[in-house]
């Protein structure tokens, strides 16, 4: 555990030792034995994750599962004649690194498609530099409504901003929703104190979830917000203790959201925090010091561990050994690797199976194939409305109890 | 305003903790008229120093016998990294220009930061910080952490140590000396180059206290806590008149207090419901610097700012 980051180092440089000088010997194999005579092309699928900083590890999660749909992809043969690579770029959670990461991947010679970022400020940083380049992005956890429905979606005047934004994850405009009927309906509760972390994401959750609560009947105590810096939020508790509320909403990520929770219990208000996808994580229980007993998170999709499509997947990450768990993006960046992939075979094909020579070219093919890809992966079934979004709208509602996160309802959310 | 004995607590407990780091930076400032801006990373450096020490410490071991360790531990970490910066980044540079120290600091804060990133196993994250058992104990309707009762108690202890150090001691006597005139001093016979090291291990040692205060407190530390709580201890010292370790206490005490009722109260105040709580304090906390300093330049206790300009 405590020489984890002496492991990572040593397994990336071995890792790209290994890739290197597989890369080569693949290479003279082929000329030497002729085998099938034709030199495989490289695509390269970019990456955009934090895969340092707070939130590394749900960013190494996204990466790791990319990673083993791409070997996947490599051992099946699935598209003929192509070698599928990863190129995986750290963006920390920051929306200008993750701006200079997709700068570099549309500058990249061998990129055809993008997978990421977890963030959704991040993943609007990114959104027009691979918007003008044509260049497919498919993000596996940015819930923001607004990148794929455009700034004005609330009021019903839904517009997609870029064709090549794609994403496998549900929105908050679903996500918020469907936390307060659960709330509402199935936990009673009826009087909310209700904070966020002034972030995209964190923001247009807790707003999401305040309209359809107050839809329903529920009342808000009060509303403010925090910085996501902060680890200090005695007053914050004090104000929640006193302000006879039910329960706390938490539109925000866990590093802000562990210390939250843990000094609201502190403060001696015995009431649940309930949050998104953000707090759907480990860390968020191990740094709340077990004070996160009975929180609720929210998050995309079922619980990979009762569905049986995912039973592989699983069985082949952990043959992996990765050193990170897949984490609750994983599942949906492997079926977002496989979009991309799956949308560069389709191209193939109708190429005489040979990736379009022009670059420019390839990439509005596999964009536009992208938008048609249809199968089913590990989450369900993999699809892509008109504004890019998933056709899959499975949520789930996950408790803490006895340090762990556990499910406690699934369901879909039929939006308005 | 029920709350109010509540929301007190909760600022004096930060502001005690402002406070203690705070101090490190007026010490300094007082004698070589340097802002450390690395002291933030000093102070995370502690935090760290604590948690490795209860890291090789066998498991099961009482925090409460593993807290002399830990503090022992960050103590030396940040006296040593504080004294190093010290000897190698600054003193090389004294007599050059205002700037040269200055921006050297900035630099040495983020290597500081950096170094705990990339080299401290797992420091990517924030880390778990080990919590006193047991609830808090109940005054009245008060409910105080056992975590902030280590720093209600190591607070007021430090600053009565040092007040005594400063006023009775030798060597603080001679610190005394050498932030008054520094080339009389030397004169006097004083060596001010041993003056000046011991003013930064002080702070350092301040800080680290700060730090397995801010620990037990909040129950995590990470490799960025220094650079938000370095510019508020900062803001504390420049509040209460930089160069003033008295000042520093109190700087931190108003600056707690203040950050504390803005987020409670600033919203019940008739128009101004806008403006108040979590995402508003840290605007309210500078509004008032701005404002003691237009009106106090030299800060709330501070008296010997302005001759030194």
């Amino acid at each position: 555990m405590r020489h984890r980051s002496l492991l990572i180092l040593t397994t990336a440089v071995t890792a790209g030792a290994l890739t290197l000088s597989a890369c080569g010997s693949r290479d003279d194999g082929g000329n030497e034995g002729g085998g099938d005579g034709k030199k495989k092309t490289t695509v390269v699928i970019g990456l955009s994750a934090p895969l340092t900083g707070d939130l590394s590890s749900l960013g190494q999660g996204i990466k790791n599962s990319a990673d083993l749909a791409v070997k996947t992809a490599n051992k099946t043969n699935e598209v003929e004649g192509v070698e599928f690579k990863l190129q995986a770029l750290d963006d920390a959670g920051q929306a200008g690194t993750g701006q200079q990461n997709a700068t570099k991947l549309v500058g990249a010679k061998d990129v055809y498609g993008v997978l990421g970022p977890l963030n959704s400020h991040v993943g609007e940083a990114m959104l027009k530099t691979l918007g003008s380049a044509n260049l497919a992005q498919l993000s596996p956890a940015n819930t923001a409504p607004q990148l794929t429905q455009g700034p004005n979606w609330s009021k019903g005047d839904k517009k997609r901003p870029f064709d090549t934004y794609f994403r496998t994850s549900t929105t908050d405009a679903v996500q918020g929703p469907f936390a307060a009927q659960y709330v509402y309906n199935e936990l009673k509760y009826k009087k909310a104190f209700i904070l966020d972390d002034k972030k995209t994401y964190g923001a247009g959750l807790a707003k999401t979830f305040k309209e359809e609560f107050v839809n329903l009947g529920g009342k808000v105590v009060q509303s403010d917000s925090v910085n996501p810096e902060d680890r200090d939020f005695s007053s914050i508790a004090t104000k929640i203790k006193n302000s006879g509320a039910d329960f706390v909403y938490f539109g925000g990520e866990h590093p802000a959201g562990a210390p939250l929770t843990d000094q609201i219990t502190k403060s001696g208000a015995k009431i649940p925090l309930v949050g998104g996808d953000a707090l759907f994580s480990d860390d968020y229980i191990d740094l709340s010091n077990k004070n996160s007993e009975g929180d609720i998170a929210t998050s995309v999709g079922a619980p990979l561990e009762t569905l049986d499509t995912a039973k592989k997947f699983m069985k082949d990450y952990e043959a992996q050994n990765y050193d990170d768990p897949f984490g609750p993006f994983g599942g949906y960046s492997y079926d977002g690797t496989w979009a991309i992939i799956q949308a560069v075979k389709a191209v193939v094909e109708g190429n005489d199976g040979k990736v379009p020579g022009d670059l420019k070219d390839a990439r509005k093919k596999i964009t536009e194939a992208l938008q048609n890809v249809k199968f089913d992966g590990i989450t369900g079934e993999v699809g892509f409305d008109e504004f890019g979004d998933t056709t899959n709208k499975q949520l789930s509602v996950y408790q803490v109890k006895k340090g762990k996160h556990v499910p406690v309802e699934t369901g879909t959310f039929e939006e308005k | 305003m029920q709350d109010l004995p509540e929301q007190l607590a909760n600022g004096l407990v930060l502001g005690a903790m402002y406070g203690l780091i705070a101090i490190g930076y007026t010490m300094v400032y007082g004698i070589v008229q340097l802002i450390n801006f690395a002291h933030g990373e000093i102070f995370m450096i502690g935090g760290f120093g604590a948690l490795t020490a209860w890291l090789i410490l066998p498991d099961g071991t009482a925090l409460m016998v593993a807290l002399p360790v830990m503090i022992l531990m960050a103590v030396a970490c940040s006296v040593l990294v504080g004294v190093g910066a010290e000897r190698f980044a600054y003193r090389p540079l004294r007599g050059g220009p205002r700037l040269a120290p200055l921006i050297t600091a900035i630099g040495l804060s983020i290597a500081l930061q950096q170094a705990i990133w990339a080299f401290y196993p797992d420091a990517k994250k924030d880390l778990t910080f080990p919590q006193f058992a047991g609830g808090p104990v109940e005054i009245g309707s008060l409910l105080l952490q056992r975590g902030e009762i280590f720093l209600l108690i190591a607070a007021p202890l430090c600053m009565i140590a040092l007040a005594l150090f400063v006023s009775k001691t030798r060597t603080g006597r001679a610190m005394q000396a050498t932030s008054q005139d520094p080339d009389t001093a030397k004169l006097m016979g004083i060596n001010t180059d041993r003056i000046i090291v011991t003013a930064f291990a002080i702070g350092a040692a301040f800080a680290a206290i700060a730090a397995v205060a801010h620990g037990l407190k909040f129950g995590q530390i990470g490799f960025r806590m220094g650079f938000i709580a370095g510019l508020k201890a900062f803001t504390a010292a420049v509040l209460g008149g930089i160069g003033n370790i008295y000042g520093a206490m109190i700087g931190g005490l108003v600056l707690g207090f203040a950050e504390a009722l803005a987020t409670a109260y600033i919203e019940f105040v008739p128009g101004m419901s806008q403006f108040g709580g979590g995402a508003w304090k840290d605007v309210w906390a500078f509004a008032l610097l701005i404002l003691v300093l237009l009106f106090r330049p030299q800060g709330l206790l501070g008296e010997r700012v302005s001759d030194r300009a």
